[in-house]
């Protein structure tokens, strides 16, 4: 489903992904973790098409297509959706409108009717229900005003909406209490399919309790140092970050 | 002193000529005011950059351009000739004056309830003479501003509407003005007053529209006496076409307990500004004056505010919010003047712009002159950029960049509706900024 080879980014001449290689197939879960600063939230963005990050190498191949070509609201008509690490807030437009705008353009896309608000509003309400959002948010604007955890759960919801074929959670879990945090997984689970991946973006192991990974990639540096399966969360917990690190500097120093 | 120009020359002699006429109308009475009006224009001249209260704005053009006086209506105009302007999909009682003229034929008011009065000035100018006596000209200030003077001198028709004490209107008094200029340069003068008795509560509607495209100056001056307790609303909409020149005035003079509130949407005209200038007289009366001004192209748009709080016990609330294209200019003045003896006065001010292009620009001034001492004056500017971390937020749901900048747009705009009542007029106003939205769109599919 998607392949990223060689990825280098940069942001104000300084170069952040240094080179990133992951394949991720449908019906699989990834998950990358890394320290902070690792380029994991970068990695997401690009990958979403923000226009801010210089792509000076490599490429992204998704469903065949060049991901990289495509503009973001193309590649969201296409299926990847993500989850922001740091929801934005948008002043007066209302979450809901938006969220119907957004799914009728990506119906639009695949020639089905648009839906109006009598078929929307039930759809609404029954994905509400299984992220368990208070009323008042539909009523509200696009994040604006909301809790940290409110934030978090308007994406997922979003995401339960507009059911993507990629979907990249960014550090979804951070920050969230632990019912919270069950509700998420919860959503994250809902979505698995046999047609679908999943990247899921994460600090700590926590998440992966609930929404078990098929693989665990290691960011590090801008690179993906290691890759294993859902065990190596396990592994990082306990030794964390640093010694990874360390390692990694005593593999690479003699290459440079 | 400046040396008269030429085009206040011409404006001098063409008041020659009508004033004469005028006289012959039984309209005698008013030629004291038109001929004192037109002697503290020859004194004041057309303003210049100079001048603090026009900084922004370079009124060259206008002073420049000799314009001919329109003194006939459009009485060949057809219902049909207006088709595109009665979309307004609003029950109301609609008065429709052509260059300044009012036309019956074109107009479908007569049904209208109780004692409320609405006519053409001119009409009211010899049957309803001592109404007018008591407040035509005695608010607009003439003596200090030209453009004013102007109207005063050669004002002749325009909207009298005179709501009796206690009256509830339910539905809006909508006036459009229509402009049909032509080969040469045209000017008209339309002078409203608007008298609202005690307790009475209604909504009053001015929307400007051009016929065609040619050069042509609207001059308006409008008239509010607010009675006490009354509620009165008034929308300004202002959509000439980007080759018209206008200048207006709102003058609202508010009494006791009354409550006014004046929305003004520019969408139109090359070279507009926008004058409003309430006086709160009366003990405990508040005024809310909110705009939205939407220029592109050359378009150059600028809002004068003169809120005067002459009693204790006042609020006035000012927003104003702009979005400027191309290469158009805005202007936000925001004055406020608090006399000595209005105390507890409590008066804000807000001017929010954004700038979609580079080339556009925005001149933002407060400007306060406190004489009491028990007061509470606030005010604040923003200029910004469309926030892009929005945008792409947007667009990553799978919303086209296009869609995404106008949902961004008409949201900053939402500000400006939800300060107006739910009503049927607020929709129209939505429907036209969305129209103004959409306006690159309709290009690009022409293509
Ligand atoms: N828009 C940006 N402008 C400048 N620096 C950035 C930007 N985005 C990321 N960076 C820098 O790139 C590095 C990686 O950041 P990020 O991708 O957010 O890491 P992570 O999500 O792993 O914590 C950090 O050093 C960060 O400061
Ligand atoms: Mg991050």
């Amino acid at each position: 489903m998607l392949e990223i080879k060689n990825l280098h980014v940069k942001v104000d001449k300084q170069e952040i992904l240094r080179g990133v290689h992951l394949k991720v197939s449908a019906g699989e879960v990834h998950s990358i973790m890394g320290p902070n600063g690792s380029g994991k939230s970068t990695l997401a963005l690009v990958l979403a098409g923000r226009e801010t990050y210089e792509i000076t190498a490599g490429e992204v191949i998704y469903e065949g297509k060049n991901l990289l070509q495509m503009a973001p609201e193309e590649r969201a008509c296409e299926g990847v959706f993500l989850a922001f690490q740091y929801p934005v807030e948008v002043p007066g437009v209302n979450n809901i409108y938006f969220l119907k705008a957004a799914l009728n353009a990506i119906r639009k896309h695949h020639g089905l009717d648009e839906l109006d608000a009598m078929d929307f509003l039930p759809l609404v309400k029954e994905k509400m229900k299984l992220l368990g959002m208070d009323d008042q948010l539909q009523n509200r604007a696009v994040n604006e005003g909301f809790s940290g955890g409110e934030k978090k759960r308007n994406e997922i919801f979003q995401m339960a909406v507009l059911e993507p074929r990629l979907a990249i959670l960014d550090e979804t879990d951070s920050g969230l209490d632990i019912d919270a945090l069950k509700i998420v997984a919860n959503g994250v689970n809902a979505l698995r399919s046999p047609q679908r991946a999943i990247i899921v973006v994460t600090h700590y192991q926590r998440l992966l309790n609930y929404v078990v990974p098929d693989f665990v990639h290691v960011m590090v540096d801008g690179r993906i140092l290691k890759s294993g399966g859902k065990e190596l969360a396990l592994e990082l917990e306990e030794k964390g970050y640093a010694r990874l690190e360390a390692e990694s500097q005593a593999v690479t120093s003699p290459r440079t | 002193m400046i040396a008269r120009t030429q085009a206040q020359d011409s404006y001098l002699e063409s008041f020659a000529q009508f004033d004469k006429g005028a006289a012959k109308n039984g309209q005698g009475w008013l030629s004291p005011i038109r001929r004192a009006a037109i002697a503290c224009f020859a004194e004041l001249g057309f303003p210049t950059t100079h001048d603090e209260d026009w900084r922004f704005t370079n009124v060259g053009p206008i002073a420049q351009i000799s314009f001919r006086l329109l003194q006939d209506g459009g009485n060949e105009l057809t219902p049909l000739d207006l088709e595109q302007f009665s979309s307004s999909g609003f029950a109301c009682s609609r008065f429709v004056f052509v260059n300044g003229r009012y036309v019956p034929g074109l107009s479908s008011p007569p049904q209208l309830p109780g004692d409320l009065k609405v006519n053409s000035l001119a009409h009211a100018l010899t049957a309803d003479r001592d109404s007018l006596e008591q407040h035509l000209a005695r608010y607009a200030d003439y003596q200090h501003d030209a453009f004013c003077a102007l109207n005063t001198a050669f004002m002749e028709d325009g909207a009298f509407v005179c709501i009796p004490p206690g009256a509830v209107l339910q539905e809006p008094i909508y006036l459009l003005y229509v402009s049909t200029a032509g080969a040469v340069p045209t000017i008209v003068h339309p002078r409203n007053l608007i008298l609202a008795g005690n307790n009475s509560q209604a909504t009053v509607v001015e929307e400007y529209v051009s016929l065609g495209a040619d050069v042509h100056f609207s001059n308006v001056v409008t008239e509010v006496v607010v009675g006490e307790n009354s509620v009165l609303t008034h929308y300004l909409i202002e959509r000439e076409s980007t080759q018209a020149f206008k200048v207006s005035t709102l003058r609202t003079q508010q009494g006791r307990s009354s409550n006014v509130a004046s929305h003004s949407l520019l969408l139109g005209g090359a070279l507009v500004r926008n004058n409003v200038h309430p006086v709160l007289a009366g003990e405990g009366s508040d005024c809310l004056i909110n705009g939205l001004f939407m220029a592109t192209g050359q378009q150059h748009m600028d809002n004068y505010m003169k809120v005067e709080h002459a009693s204790p016990h006042c609020n006035s609330r000012q927003f104003y919010n702009g979005i400027l294209d191309g290469k158009s200019r805005g202007v936000f003045h925001g004055r406020i003047i608090v006399h000595k003896d209005a105390q507890k006065t409590d008066a804000k001010q807000t001017n929010k712009n954004l700038l979609l292009s580079d080339e556009a620009q925005i001149d933002t001034k407060p400007q306060l002159e406190i004489h009491a001492d028990d007061v509470k004056c606030t005010h604040g500017a923003t200029i910004g950029q469309i926030d892009e971390d929005a945008v792409f937020y947007l667009r990553s749901r799978g919303i086209a960049e296009a869609s995404a900048l106008d949902l961004l747009l008409f949201a900053f705009a939402s500000e400006n509706f939800q300060r107006m009542k739910a009503e049927p007029i607020r929709s129209y106003l939505q429907e036209l900024v969305k129209q103004w939205l959409s306006r690159g769109k309709l290009l690009e599919e022409a293509r």
